[in-house]
Formats: structure tokens, C-alpha cells, sequence
């Protein structure tokens, strides 16, 4: 990726769902532009539009119409087979549902990405561990989700997000299922992604808590973009339109 | 991009073991009751035919009545003028023996075993293609001097004399004491599954004179032609049904009242019984196969949720929606195989004992035990794979989103 343009870039973004009478306008024309290594908090009601533009900020949806750059790069057009590779080298997720895949240990969960990229065994393994480790899971290695408590299952879904080391970070409501002690120290590792490892991280949320640790806090109302605001982190300044 | 697949499919079977182990079960009840019902009828078919042909090759029979089946024997027996007459105006009949049957109760000292008495002429041994064990066979002397002397076989020496030579020893017969001058050889079950050694065999003149009583008459139940070597069978029959509408006055236009068979006629007509029932197991089998289906199909389908989420986490983090695919039918194809193989190794581990069990050849039809195979194998990929083909589809948002 090339560092004159911009990390991600939407212009005149829009999603509907359904068509005709029935058609239901999730965005309505976005403009946003992420650069390398910021942390930006999408914030909105349930309704508002924000997951979408998630979704489509990580390739995981395809806007109707307008315009999406990733790195420089037109994405709207893309094949789904593209798509899937943006993902599989640039790409990282953790959502609110954690998303493991189940009867499958946190190492083989945490392998994963890995695996698609095409790793040797070996090498995958280290990362694992090294990525397992990172989020304080490293005896939980062998453990199943089932066997794991929600905040454990969530830290897996870091640590296999981080482990592919990705240039983006997206983050759907990662505290959405926990409780606020277990939520404070999977938003602390996600935190330190940021600025410890400089990994550009875009998490929804509308917890305004949540939102406080990001630099830069973007508010999504009815499908456009209301407020777009700098954000001291872990400051008490709660700007919320 | 396939040593993957092959790895990721089989981590996903071990971590699946009951899912994998139920869809499996449904090939391997599949594949093995279809193989081992075949089998075991061709078996039977195969065996019936054998010992058909074993009553020795050209072998002509001629019954009244039509057909073999019980119910046909309203009509008048021959006589045993008959015999002599196809014996002397057929060309080509080696010998013809008639055959008088009559249970009888065989006593020697304390034992005793009903049986099959059947009087015939000397002729009858070489026709019917049996051989002595043991001393002679009756003459022509004592068949027209009606003499009472019996051959045995193999099962009345058993049951009557055990390991004691029975040649020379006298049994009674419904009351008349037959010197015992010669044993037959083993021959095994008949076509219909009875003892063919539990017989007795004695002057035609005997039995009618000396053991038939009231049910006298001269009547014979059926003649057995031997046709010569290089003789055609269709021919003897011909000449033979044509001596005997002459001889029972049966005028032109009029139906046969009895029946001549030759043995690939008799072969089929015994053979077509089994045949059915080779049909009969078959569906029967088919039902299974096609239960195991639905029971692949239903855990396929019960599975749909879980899997499609599985699709949605895996394409979300970067897997090619072909990837995917192959993963799918890499898992399928893994599980019917086995279970093909496994319920393919059943089948034949099975039919094979009850094929000993029951006496019967153990025959296998490749044919059928491939279209089993590949039936059950297309079953586990058509429903193992289609729902992984629909979710692969699907935007990996959607994916993760079925519920």
C-alpha cells in the first residue's frame, strides 16, 4: 500500500437493503477517510447505519453505490475472490458474537488466519503462542470456546486477529456481550494494538465508554455521518451529537 | 492450496467425530444390506442352478400335469411302457428310468427314519448321476422278478447303521425286509433345499407289487431321459412329447396333459423362484440404502446452521469462497468413502459367513457392489456438499448472520 493516499477512503457511500417500497437506506452517502495508525470509534444507535459501514469499511459487505479505496485502491469492484485475499493479508476482525469456530481449540482458532495465508506449520504455531500469549491465554491453549468464559472467548478472538499482524483492525461492538470489568481489559488490548504496534483500528460501538479510548470519535445518524471529532484518549470529554 | 483443504477437512471430521460417525453410519447400513442381500441371492440363484445341472447334463424329465409346481397332477401317471417306448423309438436317448415315489418309514434293529422310497430300473443310477459307495446296484434280473433288495443313501446309512458296513444287512420297509446290496454317494441338499441322500432306492416291480399296497397301480410318477452326447436336448423333448400324445391318446389340437423338461428348462423354472426373491431382498435392501440417505441428509441439513456460520467465519478472515468449497467436499468425500468401504467390507465379511452358514456359493456381483458404493458416496457429497455450495454464496456478512 502506497502512503500518498489515504488508508480507506469512502466517497459517497451508500447501502440499501430490498428494493422497491420495501427498500430500507442503511447509509446514505458517506464520506470518510482513515489514515494509517489512527484508532476511530463509529458511534450511532442501533438502526443508524454504523455496522454497515463497518462491514463495508472491511470488505465484508458491498456498498450500493459510490466509491471505496483501500490504499489507494478501488475496492467496489472487486470479485469476492478479492476481496477475500484484501481481507486474508490486510484485514482483522473481532465481533461482538466472538465468532470462533466451535469444538476447535484457542490455538487452532488463533491459527487460522494463519492457515489461509499459507504458513508453514511451524511458524504458525510460534505465532500462535506468541499471539495467545499476548492476551494472557497461553495455558487456555488446548480450550474449546465452550470451555472458555466470554471475556476468555473474546481475547481468543484478539489474539487471532492480531497473530495475522493486519494493517486494519475492525472491532464490531467487542464488548457488546461482556461485563464491564471483562470489557475494560479486551478494550485495554485493543487499545494497545494501536499504540503499541501502530495498527489502525476502527471498532462500533455505542457505549460512549468504549468510544473514549479512541482518538477520533465518528458518529453515524440515519445513514450519514453527523459528527466527525478528535478525541483525547481516555480523557472525560464525552462528545456525542 | 489441496494438501490444505485435505487438512482443514480432516481437523474439522475429528473435531466432529459424532457428526462424521452418524453420517458415515448411514453409508455403511446403505452400502451393506444392498451388497450383502444381493450376494447372498445370487447365492442362492447360483446354487439352485448348480445342483440343477448336477442331475447331469442333457437330462430330459418328463411329468404329468404342467409344469413343476404342486396342483398340476390331476392327470393320469405313465406306465412303464412308456419308458420303453421313448427308450427304444427316441434317437439319441442314452437311457430312460422311471421314478415311483412313496414315503416309507426305513427300520433297521432299534432305528428307524421316514424317508423317500423311489422304484425305478438299473437304469435310474447312471440317469439321475449317482454313484455307488459301496457294493452294486440292483439287476435287471431282480427288477423283473420284483426281488426285494434296496440301494441306501447316504443318510440312511448314517442315521440307521452308523460306522457299521450296512451291505449284506436286511431293513424293513413298511413291513417287507429289503436285503441291502449296495450305498450311494453323498450328493447334499437339493434344489428346494431337502435331503436328496435320504432315499432308498428298489426294484419299480417291488415297490408297486410288494410296498405300495391299495395305491398299486402301475402308475409312474415321472421318467427321467438321459439324452446322448451331442444329442439336442430341443429335440428329444420334441420326440418324447410326441411318442406320449400318441400313447395317452391326445388328439391334435388338444393341450399336452403332462410336461417334458429339459434340465436348462428346469433350471429356470427353479431359478426364477429364487430370482424373485433376489428381487424381493433387493428392494428391500434399496429401502435401506435410501433410509441411510435420509439419515445422511438430515444431519447435512441439521448441520446447516453451524456449518454456514463455520463458512462465515473462515471467509471473513480471508478463506477463498473455493477454499471453502473444497474443504466441503474434501469431508464429504472423505466420510462416504469410508463408509462406503467399511459397509462394502461388512457386506462381504457377512455374506460370506452366511453364505457358509447356509451351504449356499458365495457369489459377488461386482456391478451391484459398485452402484451401492457410488450411490451411498454421491448421497454423502450431494448433501454434504450443497449447503456449503449455497453458503459459500452468500456475502460473508450474511454468512455469519444465518440463523
Amino acid at each position: 500500500m502506497t502512503h500518498r493516499h489515504p488508508l480507506l477512503e469512502l466517497r459517497g457511500v451508500t447501502k440499501t437493503y430490498g428494493t422497491g417500497g420495501a427498500a430500507f437506506r442503511a447509509l446514505r452517502g458517506v464520506d470518510l477517510t482513515i489514515e494509517s495508525g489512527e484508532f476511530v470509534a463509529i458511534m450511532g444507535a442501533s438502526g443508524s447505519g454504523k455496522s454497515t459501514l463497518m462491514n463495508i469499511l472491511g470488505c465484508l459487505d458491498r456498498p450500493t453505490d459510490g466509491q471505496y479505496l483501500l490504499g489507494g485502491r478501488a475496492v467496489e469492484g472487486l470479485s469476492k475472490e478479492e476481496r477475500a485475499l484484501l481481507r486474508r493479508h490486510f484485514l482483522g476482525f473481532v465481533f461482538q458474537g466472538f465468532n470462533l469456530l466451535a469444538r476447535t481449540s484457542a490455538l487452532e482458532n488463533v491459527e487460522l488466519p494463519l492457515l489461509y495465508r499459507g504458513l508453514p506449520r511451524s511458524e504458525r504455531r510460534a505465532k500462535a503462542r506468541r499471539a495467545l500469549d499476548a492476551v494472557g491465554l497461553l495455558p487456555w491453549e488446548k480450550h474449546a470456546p465452550n470451555e472458555l468464559s466470554g471475556g476468555q472467548q473474546q481475547r481468543v478472538a484478539v489474539a487471532r486477529a492480531m497473530a495475522a499482524d493486519p494493517q486494519v483492525l475492525f472491532a464490531d461492538e467487542p464488548t457488546g456481550n461482556l461485563d464491564s470489568k471483562v470489557s475494560q481489559e479486551v478494550i485495554q488490548l485493543i487499545t494497545d494494538l494501536n499504540r503499541e504496534k501502530g495498527m489502525t483500528v476502527v471498532m462500533v460501538t455505542h457505549e460512549s465508554e468504549m468510544a473514549a479510548h479512541a482518538r477520533r470519535i465518528v458518529t453515524v445518524h440515519d445513514g450519514l455521518i453527523a459528527s466527525d471529532v478528535s478525541n483525547a484518549p481516555r480523557g472525560r470529554n464525552e462528545e456525542v451529537a | 492450496m489441496l494438501w490444505n483443504a485435505l487438512d482443514i477437512a480432516l481437523r474439522e471430521i475429528r473435531r466432529n467425530l459424532l457428526r462424521g460417525f452418524l453420517t458415515v453410519l448411514g453409508v455403511v447400513i446403505g452400502v451393506a444390506a444392498v451388497v450383502t442381500m444381493v450376494t447372498l441371492g445370487r447365492g442362492a440363484t447360483e446354487s439352485v442352478t448348480s445342483q440343477v445341472e448336477s442331475l447331469g447334463s442333457n437330462l430330459v424329465l418328463a411329468v404329468p400335469g404342467l409344469g413343476l409346481g404342486p396342483g398340476g397332477s390331476s392327470a393320469p401317471g405313465f406306465q412303464m411302457s412308456d419308458v420303453t417306448s421313448i427308450a427304444e423309438g427316441v434317437a439319441g436317448v442314452r437311457a430312460a428310468a422311471p421314478v415311483r415315489n412313496l414315503g416309507v418309514k426305513a427300520v433297521y434293529l432299534q432305528e428307524d427314519l421316514s424317508t423317500q422310497a423311489v422304484g425305478t430300473t438299473p437304469e435310474y443310477f447312471s440317469v439321475a448321476g449317482w454313484t455307488l459307495a459301496e457294493g452294486r446296484s440292483f439287476t435287471a434280473a431282480e427288477y423283473l422278478g420284483a426281488r426285494p433288495v434296496c440301494v441306501l443313501g447316504a443318510t440312511l446309512v448314517d442315521e440307521l447303521f452308523g460306522p457299521q458296513d450296512p451291505v449284506g444287512a436286511r431293513v424293513r420297509l413298511k413291513g417287507l425286509s429289503c436285503e441291502v446290496v449296495g450305498t450311494l454317494e453323498g450328493k447334499g441338499q437339493g434344489a428346494m433345499g431337502q435331503d436328496q441322500d435320504s432315499v432308498v432306492v428298489l426294484p419299480l416291480t417291488t415297490l408297486q407289487r410288494r410296498l405300495a399296497g391299495r395305491l398299486g397301480s402301475n402308475d409312474v410318477d415321472r421318467i427321467m431321459i438321459s439324452a446322448g452326447d451331442g444329442t439336442s436336448a430341443d429335440r428329444v423333448v420334441g420326440e418324447v412329447t410326441q411318442i406320449l400324445r400318441d400313447r395317452r391318446g391326445i388328439r391334435d389340437g388338444e393341450d399336452d396333459d403332462f410336461s417334458v423338461l429339459d434340465t436348462k428348462q428346469i433350471a429356470d423354472a427353479l431359478g426364477s423362484t429364487t430370482r424373485i426373491l433376489t428381487l424381493l431382498l433387493g428392494a428391500v435392501a434399496a429401502i435401506s440404502l435410501l433410509v441411510g440417505g435420509i439419515g445422511i441428509m438430515n444431519i447435512m441439513l441439521v448441520s446447516v446452521t453451524e456449518r454456514t456460520r463455520e463458512i462465515g467465519i473462515r471467509m471473513s478472515i480471508g478463506a477463498l469462497p473455493r477454499e471453502v468449497l473444497l474443504q466441503f467436499l474434501v469431508e464429504a468425500l472423505v466420510l462416504s468413502l469410508v463408509g462406503g468401504l467399511v459397509g462394502l467390507l461388512l457386506a462381504l465379511g457377512g455374506s460370506y459367513a452366511l453364505a457358509q452358514a447356509m451351504g449356499i456359493p458365495f457369489a459377488v456381483d461386482p456391478g451391484i457392489n459398485l452402484l451401492a458404493f457410488l450411490f451411498s458416496a454421491a448421497v454423502g457429497v450431494i448433501f454434504g456438499f450443497t449447503p456449503a455450495r449455497r453458503a459459500a454464496q452468500l456475502d460473508p456478512i450474511d454468512a455469519l448472520r444465518f440463523e
